[in-house]
């Protein structure tokens, strides 16, 4: 498992992608965090919410090649031969996208730190929202894992990702809409309700347990989708 | 050690593998021989562990494949066809990775990753990316990627597919010398590969087992009857009449013109007839110009098993 995570974070790391996605969501932050900084608002709870969305963006091309990859190299045959079981190797990769998303949290905290140093206070509620934050980046990534199983087309799994987290983003705002048994299913799949209320600044136990079942839930389906494919198609 | 049961795998409607059943005994050599799409592949993936099958078993050292895999796959090292390399990593760095994932305690990994690269070749090459790698040496990188961990076993899909003519050589060697202590199951349709190197072969087409046997007994088989090229000078009619006169005759095919009324002759007996024929045609007045038996290589085995399926078909 430590294993696969490792090979995973030196290959993120080798290639640009790492070194993209920093810059793109340093970038994206920067530019919400700017006015707010001119205006002397030390509110950098509000911007947790925005950088949420922004990985919307940043996931999909985080995992897309993630599974997807050893598919088309033929490296999946290496990896199902090895001793080591189905769970490990998706838990593996799904560690190895998790930290660089850590990394990449890590030098978001630039940003409060501007806010301290300017004299602000790095408040209870910001660091609740930072926990709901990786925990949202958990569900995220498990999802985007889940959409690198199921093709070995890397764009196509990108696509894939992006849409399923699109859905998720819209689907609170959908469901009251729509209503009925799809407005139900549509809000039980809502990470982004759930998310909210940390960056309210409330560390709700019951949005923990909610982020944290959805990301194991998903990354189990993602072995079962690996080993049904194995069988169906060969 | 290795022990295949009724194995069947279909892709939907299409059987690739059909009940194909034997077993490699420890220590042995086997070559798995057929024509492309025969299902070798298939087979090795299935023995691997890669993909289960549709039906059958595949037993190593005792081992259900299906039932308890981790114990089949910690015995085998697996070459397939298109080797599973990084890319991104280097020679040492990829060894190293394979050894922590097939689970080789810390301590021996250096030590076992400096044997095999020696083994195969590729101790000069240990620092460069594996991108950069010639084709010949990254089939070197798969090989020692299935020799990592000492595996008893070693499935290798077309091991020398690709190679230039020196690698060839090489890469045979480095099998041949791996042989001693290990069971190995190789997969060609090169045949002089298996030839040169297997002990036993199984001959695979259109997913069932065309023959089976050791390389030496399979040409036995084959040769019991007589093949006879020669070149004799005379009336075409005259010489296939002569000859078919003889005892033990079965065939005679008049071949190309070779020189100024000189034919070129394929005879086929069930005995030695070389005295007869040289006796009668002196008698009638047809010297032979040249004369050469012609044994039957696994080639002709092979195609002559391959098409006979066919024709039964």
């Amino acid at each position: 498992m430590w294993t696969i995570a490792k090979r995973e974070i030196g290959s993120y790391f080798k290639s640009p992608i790492a070194y993209v996605l920093i810059g793109l969501f340093i970038l994206l932050i920067s530019i919400f965090f700017w006015p707010r900084l001119q205006a002397s608002r030390g509110d950098f709870i509000t911007i947790l919410g925005d950088m949420g969305f922004f990985l919307i963006f940043i996931v999909p091309i985080l995992t897309m090649r993630a599974l997807a990859e050893d598919r088309k190299n033929g490296t999946e045959v290496l990896l199902m031969t090895s001793p080591t079981s189905l769970y490990k190797i998706v838990v593996g990769k799904f560690i190895g996208a998790y930290t660089v998303f850590l990394v990449i949290t890590g030098i978001s905290f630039i940003y409060p730190l501007i806010i301290v140093i300017m004299g602000g206070v790095f408040t209870i509620q910001l660091t609740g929202g930072y926990i709901g934050f990786l925990l949202l980046g958990a569900a995220f990534i498990a999802i985007g894992i889940l959409a690198s199983a199921v093709t070995e087309n890397q764009i196509i799994s990108a696509i894939i990702s992006f849409v399923a987290l699109l859905v998720m983003w819209v689907a609170d705002t959908l469901a009251t809409t729509v209503g009925g048994i799809v407005g139900v299913i549509l809000e039980w799949i809502s990470l982004i309700s759930r998310y909210q209320v940390f960056t309210k600044g409330i560390l709700g136990l019951a949005e923990v347990v909610y982020l944290l079942s959805f990301t194991i839930v998903i990354l189990f389906l993602t072995v079962r989708i690996i080993e049904r494919r194995r069988w169906v198609q060969g | 050690m290795i022990e295949i049961i009724n194995l069947t795998k279909k892709y939907g409607q299409i059987v690739a593998v059909n009940n194909i059943s034997f077993t490699v005994k420890k220590g042995e050599i086997v070559g798995f021989l057929g024509p492309n799409g025969a299902g070798k592949s298939t087979t090795m993936n299935i023995i691997t562990g890669y993909l289960p099958s549709t039906a059958g078993t595949v037993k190593v050292d005792g081992y259900d494949i299906l039932t308890q895999p981790k114990e089949v796959k910690k015995r085998i090292g697996y070459l397939p066809e298109a080797p599973p390399l990084y890319r991104d990593m280097t020679v040492t760095e990829y060894l190293r990775f394979v050894s922590s994932l097939k689970g080789v305690a810390r301590g021996k990994q250096q030590g076992q990753m400096a044997d095999i690269m020696e083994l195969v070749g590729l101790t000069d090459h240990r620092k460069r990316l594996i991108d950069n790698l010639s084709k010949g040496y990254r089939q070197r990188v798969g090989l020692a990627q299935a020799l990592v961990g000492n595996p008893e076993v070693l499935i290798l899909d077309e091991p020398t597919v690709g190679l230039d003519p020196k690698q060839i050589i090489e890469i045979r060697r480095v099998i041949k010398a791996l042989a001693e202590e290990r069971t190995i199951i190789l997969s060609s349709h090169i045949l002089p590969e298996v030839s040169a190197i297997c002990e036993r072969v199984v001959i695979i087409n259109n997913g069932v087992i065309a023959a089976e046997d050791t390389t030496s007994r399979l040409s036995d088989d084959i040769n019991q009857f007589l093949k006879l090229t020669m070149i004799i000078m005379g009336n075409q009619e005259k010489i296939v009449k002569t000859i078919k006169t003889i005892d033990g005759v079965k065939y005679i095919e008049a071949a190309a013109k070779t020189e100024d009324n000189a034919y070129k002759y394929i005879i086929e007996s069930d005995k030695d007839v070389r005295e007869q024929v040289f006796y009668k045609l002196a008698k009638a007045g047809c010297p032979i110009l040249e004369s050469k038996p012609s044994t039957m290589t696994l080639e002709d085995i092979f195609i002559n098993v391959v098409t006979q399926g066919t024709e039964d078909k």
